[in-house]
Order: C-alpha cells, then sequence, then structure tokens
C-alpha cells in the first residue's frame, strides 16, 4: 500500500467523521438547553391524540408505538391499493400502446404524456380538492347497483359479514398448494413422457371448487350488510353499515394508480418490443401455437424485461404515498412524523424512525430484486 | 352480378358493401353527435337499451361492411389498416370516436362557452362553466407569491436575462466555443447567483455574493496564467483568500454605508412563490445535483473501499425515502444539528435538501453509462499515459454523459414535478399559492379552475423538457 491509496481515503473518511462529529455535538447541546434526552422510550407512552381513519383498534390511549403502526398500516393499504390498479391500468394502457390501432394507440399515448407531466401533489390535490369535492351530499345520492354509495364523505360499499371465515381461508391455501404440487407434477410428467397436462384450467377448477365445498360442508357462510341513510342531525347525514373508504383515501390511490400506471405503461412496451420478432418467428418454425409462442418465449423474455423496473415503479408508488400528508390522509408520515412529532417534539427519533421505515422497505426490496436479477439473468455461454 | 355474401364482404361488390357501410357509419356518427350537441334522441321511439346501444351496433356493421382488401381506394385502404384491422378493433374504434363526440360539448362548455373570464370580482361567474376571472385576478400571485408588486420587474428582468444568457451557447463562434463548458458549468451558475440575490432578494445579501463573484472571476482571470501543475492548489485556495480579504479586509467600512444607502428593497425568501419560486428552486436544484451525482457515481465506481463504501452508503440513503422526509428532516430535524446561533435560510435549506435526494438518482443514471462502457475504453486511455482524472474528463465522461441523456433528462422532469412538495417546509410555488388562493373567502369554490391551469402550466413545461431531451438524444447520438 502506498501513501497516493491511503491518503484521499483517509481524508474523506476524516471530513465525514467531522461532520458527523459536528452535527452530534450540536445535537447534543441542543437537547441538552431544551431539557430532552435523547432515547426511545417515549414509545411506549400514551399518545393521546385521535387517527380518523384506522385499520386496527386504535383512540388516544394507546402508546405511541400504536400510533406508528396505525400509520404504517395506512401506507400499506393505500400503496397495495395503488399497486393493484397501477398495474392493471399500466399492463392494458401498455398494451394499447403496441397496438396498430390508430385511435387506441394515439388514446393510450395521450394519456401516458398527460399524467405523467403533471406533479403527482397537483393530481392529488385535482382529485381531493375539485373533483371529489363535487359529489354529492349523502342525502342526495343516487345509489350506484343499489348498494354503493359515492358520497362527498365517501365511498360507502356493502360488507361482508363472515361466519367461519377462516375454514374459507384455509380451504384457499389448499387450493394453492394443490395447484403447486400439480404444476411439479405436470412439469416432471411432461419431462418424462411428453404429455402435458391442462394445468391452468384444472388450478382455476380447484380455486372454484375447494372454496365452494367449505360453503357446503365446512359450515362458511357469507351475509352482505348494505350502507343505510341515518341522520345525524337537522342536515346532516352519513351511512351507517358496510365500509367506508374515505375520500383521502380515494383520491390518494386513484392519484397514485393513474400516474404510477405511466410509467408502468412505458415499462410493459419497451419489454414486449425488447423481444425479437426473430423470437417468435423461430418459435414458430418450430410448430409452436400461438398460445405457446406467447406464454413459452415471448412471455419469459418480456417479463425479464419488465419486472425489474415495474419493481422500481412500485417502490416509488410506496414512497410517492407519503405525499398522503398533503391531504390528511392518516399514512405513517402524517401520523407518526406529523401529529406525534408535534406533541412529543423529539425529531430526531421520530423523523429517523419514519426514514429507517421507508429505508428497510426499499432495501430489502432492491436486495430482492438484484437476487432476482441474477437468478433470471441469460447465462451465456 | 356475384351473389352477395354480407358475412363476408369482397371486393367484387365493392360499391354496395362501400355505399351501405359508409352510410351505416355516417348514420351512427350522427346519432351520437345530434345527442352529444343538440340533446336530440333521434331513436328515442326505440325501447331503452337497444336505442343506447345502436350507433354501435350500426356503426359495427359499417365497419364490417368496409373491411375490404384490395379495394383500389387509398384512403379507404388506410382506415382498414388503422382503425379497423378486426372485428375488436373497429368496437374500440367506434367507443372512441363515441366517446370522443360525447365528451365534447361538456368540455367546450366548461372551457369556453358558458365560462367568464369578464369582470374582477366573483359576482361575473354565474355560468356553469369555468371561472377564469379567478386566474386572471390572482394571475399575478399565482406567478410570484407574495412579492411586493412594484419589485415584481426585478423577477422579470432576472429571469430574462438569465434566459438570454442561457442560449449564448447557440450563438457562439467557433472561436469561443471550447470555453462554452467552462461558461455553462461555472461563470453561468455564478451569474444566476449573482442575479437571484441581488436583484429578487436585495438588502445587504448582494454585498456578501458580489464580493464572491469578485473573488471568482478576478482567480480565474489569474488563474490562466498559472502554470498547471498547481492549478488544483491554486482554485482551492486563492479564491477562498480573495474572498475573505475582500469581505473583511477592503471592504468593511464600505459595506456598511453600502447597507445604509439600501439600494433595493430586501425582501426575505418567505415572500418569495408561484411561478417563479418553482423556476428558481428548479433552477438551482438542477445546477448542485449534477456535480455531486457525477462525483457519487465516480465514487461508487472508486478502487478505493473507503471512498466506495461512503458513495455507496449516500446513494442509497436517498434514494431509499421518500422526498418529504427528507423535507421534514431539513425543517424540523436539521435545525437540532446546528449550533443555536446559526441559522440557515428556509430557501436554502429546502434547496440543498432537493439537490441531495436529487443528486443520488442522478448517481445512479451516470453510473449506468459508466457501466455500459466497454472495458478496452479504459484500458486505452491507461496506456496512453492518462491518470484518472484525465482518463474520465477526456474519454470516459464524455462518452457516458451521452448515453444518459434520456435517464437524466428523466430525473429532471423529476425535480421539476417535485418542487411543489416545498409546501412541507411552508414555502408557496404555485401549487402552494393554488391551495391558499382556494380558502381565500372572497374566492372559495373555485378549486378546479386553479389546479387546471396548473396543470396545463406543468404540462406545458415538462412536455418540453422531454422534447428537448429527445432531440438532445439525437443530435449526441454517435454509432458505436
Amino acid at each position: 500500500m502506498n501513501i497516493k491509496k491511503i491518503l484521499p481515503q483517509l481524508l474523506t473518511l476524516l471530513v465525514v467523521i467531522l461532520i458527523f462529529g459536528f452535527f452530534s455535538y450540536n445535537a447534543q447541546v441542543n437537547m441538552e438547553n431544551r431539557g430532552i434526552t435523547f432515547g426511545y422510550g417515549f414509545l411506549s407512552q400514551e399518545s393521546s391524540f385521535d387517527v380518523q381513519f384506522s385499520l386496527i383498534e386504535y383512540d388516544g390511549s394507546h402508546s405511541y408505538f400504536r400510533a406508528y403502526l396505525v400509520g404504517l398500516l395506512n401506507t400499506i393499504l393505500v400503496s397495495v391499493i395503488g399497486i393493484f390498479f397501477a398495474t392493471i391500468i399500466g399492463v392494458v394502457v401498455g398494451i394499447a400502446r403496441l397496438s396498430n390501432n390508430y385511435l387506441i394507440n394515439r388514446t393510450a399515448a395521450v394519456y401516458v404524456e398527460f399524467f405523467r407531466n403533471i406533479p403527482l401533489l397537483l393530481q392529488i390535490f385535482f382529485w381531493y380538492f375539485a373533483a371529489l369535492r363535487a359529489l354529492p351530499l349523502p342525502q342526495d345520492t343516487e345509489p350506484m347497483f343499489g348498494v354503493f354509495f359515492l358520497t362527498i364523505k365517501g365511498f360507502f360499499v356493502p360488507a361482508f359479514v363472515w361466519n367461519n371465515l377462516d375454514i374459507f381461508i384455509y380451504s384457499i391455501i389448499a387450493a394453492i398448494i394443490t395447484i403447486i404440487f400439480v404444476r411439479i407434477y405436470s412439469r416432471k410428467k411432461q419431462e418424462k413422457e411428453g404429455i402435458q397436462i391442462p394445468v391452468f384450467s384444472i388450478s382455476i377448477g380447484l380455486l372454484i371448487i375447494l372454496p365452494l365445498l367449505s360453503f357446503l360442508f365446512g359450515g362458511v357462510n357469507a351475509s352482505v350488510e348494505v350502507p343505510v341513510i341515518k341522520q345525524l342531525s337537522q342536515s346532516g347525514f352519513t351511512y351507517e353499515g358496510g365500509i367506508k373508504l374515505p375520500p383521502e383515501l380515494i383520491s390518494l390511490a386513484l392519484a397514485l394508480s393513474l400516474y404510477t400506471a405511466t410509467f408502468i405503461a412505458e415499462c410493459v412496451r419497451a419489454g414486449v418490443q425488447g423481444v425479437s420478432k426473430g423470437q417468435k418467428e423461430a418459435a414458430a418454425s418450430i410448430g409452436l401455437t400461438p398460445n405457446q409462442v406467447l406464454k413459452l418465449v415471448v412471455m419469459p423474455q418480456a417479463l425479464r424485461i419488465i419486472i425489474p423496473p415495474t419493481t422500481n415503479q412500485y417502490l416509488n408508488l410506496t414512497k410517492n404515498s407519503s405525499l398522503a400528508a398533503a391531504i390528511a390522509y392518516p399514512d405513517l408520515v402524517l401520523v407518526f412524523a406529523g401529529t406525534a412529532l408535534m406533541q412529543t417534539g423529539r425529531a430526531i427519533e421520530i423523523v429517523s424512525i419514519t426514514m429507517l421505515t421507508y429505508l428497510s422497505l426499499s432495501i430489502s426490496i432492491s436486495i430482492f430484486m438484484n437476487w432476482y436479477n441474477k437468478k433470471i439473468a441469460i447465462k451465456e455461454k | 352480378m356475384n351473389k352477395l355474401n354480407f358475412l363476408q364482404p369482397d371486393k367484387n361488390n365493392l360499391n354496395t358493401y362501400l355505399y351501405t357501410g359508409v352510410i351505416l357509419v355516417a348514420f351512427s356518427i350522427f346519432i351520437v353527435f345530434l345527442n352529444s350537441f343538440f340533446n336530440k334522441d333521434i331513436v328515442s321511439f326505440l325501447p331503452g337499451p337497444i336505442s343506447f346501444f345502436l350507433p354501435l351496433i350500426l356503426g359495427f356493421i359499417g365497419l364490417h361492411l368496409i373491411r375490404i382488401d384490395y379495394s383500389g381506394y387509398k384512403f379507404l385502404e388506410s382506415i382498414n389498416k388503422n382503425i379497423n384491422t378486426n372485428n375488436f378493433n373497429a368496437f374500440l374504434s367506434l367507443l372512441i370516436v363515441f366517446v370522443v363526440i360525447k365528451s365534447l360539448p361538456p368540455l367546450l362548455s366548461w372551457f369556453i362557452i358558458d365560462a367568464n373570464i369578464a369582470g374582477d370580482s366573483k359576482d361575473v361567474c354565474t355560468g356553469s362553466g369555468a371561472c377564469w376571472t379567478y386566474i386572471k385576478i390572482w394571475f399575478n400571485r399565482f406567478m410570484y407569491g407574495m412579492y411586493p408588486n412594484p419589485e415584481q420587474w426585478r423577477i422579470n428582468l432576472s429571469f430574462i436575462a438569465l434566459a438570454f444568457l442561457g442560449t449564448i451557447g447557440f450563438f457562439a463562434t467557433e472561436k469561443f466555443k471550447k470555453y462554452l463548458t467552462l461558461y455553462y458549468v461555472v461563470v453561468y451558475p455564478l451569474i444566476a447567483f449573482f442575479f437571484i440575490f441581488f436583484f429578487i432578494s436585495g438588502g445587504p445579501i448582494f454585498f456578501d455574493f458580489s464580493y464572491g463573484i469578485i473573488a471568482a472571476v478576478i482567480s480565474i482571470i489569474i488563474g490562466f496564467f498559472i502554470p498547471s501543475k498547481f492549478k488544483m492548489y491554486y482554485f482551492i485556495i486563492v479564491p477562498i483568500t480573495l474572498y475573505i480579504l475582500l469581505k473583511y479586509v477592503f471592504f468593511y467600512e464600505e459595506l456598511i454605508e453600502l447597507g445604509k444607502l439600501e439600494a433595493l428593497e430586501w425582501v426575505e425568501t418567505g415572500a418569495w412563490g408561484g411561478l417563479s419560486l418553482t423556476f428558481i428552486v428548479s433552477f438551482f436544484c438542477l445546477i448542485f445535483c449534477f456535480p455531486i451525482g457525477l462525483f457519487l457515481s465516480l465514487g461508487r465506481r472508486s478502487d478505493f473501499p473507503i471512498i466506495k463504501y461512503i458513495s455507496i452508503g449516500m446513494i442509497e440513503f436517498w434514494r431509499g425515502v421518500p422526498l418529504i422526509t427528507v423535507l421534514f428532516m431539513s425543517s424540523v430535524m436539521f435545525p437540532m444539528f446546528l449550533p443555536e446561533d446559526m441559522f440557515i435560510d428556509k430557501l436554502v435549506r429546502v434547496i440543498i435538501a432537493i439537490s441531495l435526494f436529487e443528486a443520488a438518482y442522478v448517481a445512479e443514471v451516470i453510473r449506468g453509462g459508466l457501466q455500459a462502457l466497454p472495458r478496452g475504453q479504459y484500458d486505452a486511455a491507461k496506456s496512453l499515459g492518462m491518470g484518472y482524472w484525465k482518463m474520465h474528463i477526456l474519454v470516459i465522461l464524455p462518452q457516458a454523459l451521452k448515453l444518459v441523456i434520456p435517464g437524466i433528462a428523466n430525473t429532471f422532469l423529476a425535480l421539476v414535478k417535485d418542487t411543489p412538495l416545498i409546501f412541507v417546509v411552508g414555502l408557496l410555488e404555485i401549487v402552494g399559492m393554488l391551495n391558499l388562493a382556494k380558502t381565500n373567502p372572497e374566492w372559495l369554490g373555485f378549486a378546479m379552475e386553479g389546479y387546471v391551469f396548473a396543470s396545463v402550466l406543468f404540462f406545458i413545461i415538462c412536455y418540453a423538457m422531454s422534447k428537448y431531451s429527445y432531440n438532445l438524444e439525437q443530435k449526441y447520438k454517435t454509432e458505436r
């Protein structure tokens, strides 16, 4: 080792250490002046603030940690909804972009160019403050299909009331496990004897039959609880029963999925275009049917291109869901880095926990993606 | 006369099929047109569902009839090829045409026919359409935020001057072309600083920065005569010394006297806002995030383990967290890290935060370009006896940056679209101003107009940027 190699590294290290030292020294002094001691003990204290919308039971008597969980679950909820719809819209639009129909092609292109060139925050505001505010009041709402009520106070949908839900879930899990076994068996059989089993139709059949059996013999039954209008005061109405989706959630999910779908559409388009024409022709020339060409040749190669950037977009969507704070949807940032921080004043602890949550999420996904990329990479000889 | 087979139209009875098909399609479009523009349903005598689907059915049959190969008519062939290849495509095309016709009248009436723009108070907005009066009255605020009205020429002048200076590169003659990079990387940002802090901010801050500029200019001029061996050290030491000398030794007395003169009224950054703030924030973040990202990407590919892991840590940290938490950090957590008497302006903190955040993304994009270069380029440069910096500046970076123009443009677009987030620290650029105007008791209920206006503005800016980057990409495309 010579001096030329060590010196720049030492210098960089020194600068970094100096900056961190400076910051932590100041933080110590500042906290001493304000009489705060650093620590995460406050997480178990009583939070004494309420959250409007929560998936788990929560009120002011619960701890700050519980508030953190509420925020985290709400973030996950909106991300999952957003990812679900963004994927559907994105795939449809991406395929529409490849259509040889001029009108469809143009419509998809206009959609993509329009929605991805407008800031996401603006779109969230648009849906929340402009579009959803034009909805009718609860008492004036016309029901959709008799059971859905889209009002200015939120979207009221009927809820299922289950008996023996656990047996139903077990039946679905059993169906999935059976399907996996069927797939393994069919692959082995094909490798040995060259006989193909219609795996797809068998899987669908299993997915329908096993849960159906649980209805017939397992004592599972579900009833539907339809929301009913209820008068609160002279002019205040609301709906009772069923599930209420607050307008914050709807507008956030809508904006996130419409915005992210444009990027997913571009990924899908690039992926399908990335499979060369020769591949399809070669596959057809060895006697594969068009369905087999799509399933065995085109899709595996296209997915290899599509999946990594799409995962990135999912990650972006999850991170973008933190914009919820702007319209008061109680997500992690609003509940924890907003309300809890205001109450406790523990800026360093709370911001660091919030950042670590997002950081661990994205790092774990990127580690998974690296592993996945390595696994599916074409191994050239 | 051949037999007519309506299930399989062919060329033999071309005219029969063609006339029937065209009449059917035209009639179906006519029905929808009347329905949407004149609110007249001429097929209302039919039962409900049939009259609703009739245009679709008629048009579908019509398109089926005109789907004839080798008809000899150019127009027909291009229609068949583009929107009418098979039944499914025909159906979708009809659906799109009908939806467009159906949605035109409400859109037109909202945007233009029933909209109001005259007058200067809310009372003129009685129609069911948009109230553009609201935009007209608030236009000034949307552009300049809370910046005092009589001082707004300062913003205009700065932007016009900067735009003009930014285009100098297009007019430069061959002789000066080699100085362009220096100009855009060093001189132009400095001039921009000068304008923003002298004209837009005003007040005594100007003197601080003018010293910086004087120091920089003097040292650059002298720098030409310094042997290249010492240039590195020279450019680190001399400008800082000059600045300190100017500030504390030579001009100290004058500063106080001139400060009393108060040439321009000082406008604090909290009053800046609107679209101009969007531009200022994006502009500075753009300038800063590129070099930081460049160094991070070089650091990540460095052979020195410590530098490599510090760069990786930086990049992964900033990429892993949402921007809003970074801004939260800069507003509530960062002041805790500073000495109590030290205060950094809100706008500066925001610019630093966004720059670091975007720099991580720029770094990853540039890394992609660096990785795409074949090893031979490095080996060739090394075999010519080039050192690390010479190799990167002359051989590697010009090629790598060319490759990543689209990626960098995307990152810059993301940056511009991220600027509205600065509402977290209380700075109101255009979206923030919209939200402020929306809650004004005299102008309640015009949220839609505001958001549509801002959307159009952002769309124009971002779309122009993406098209420009596409042109740039085409211009610098080299065959490899």
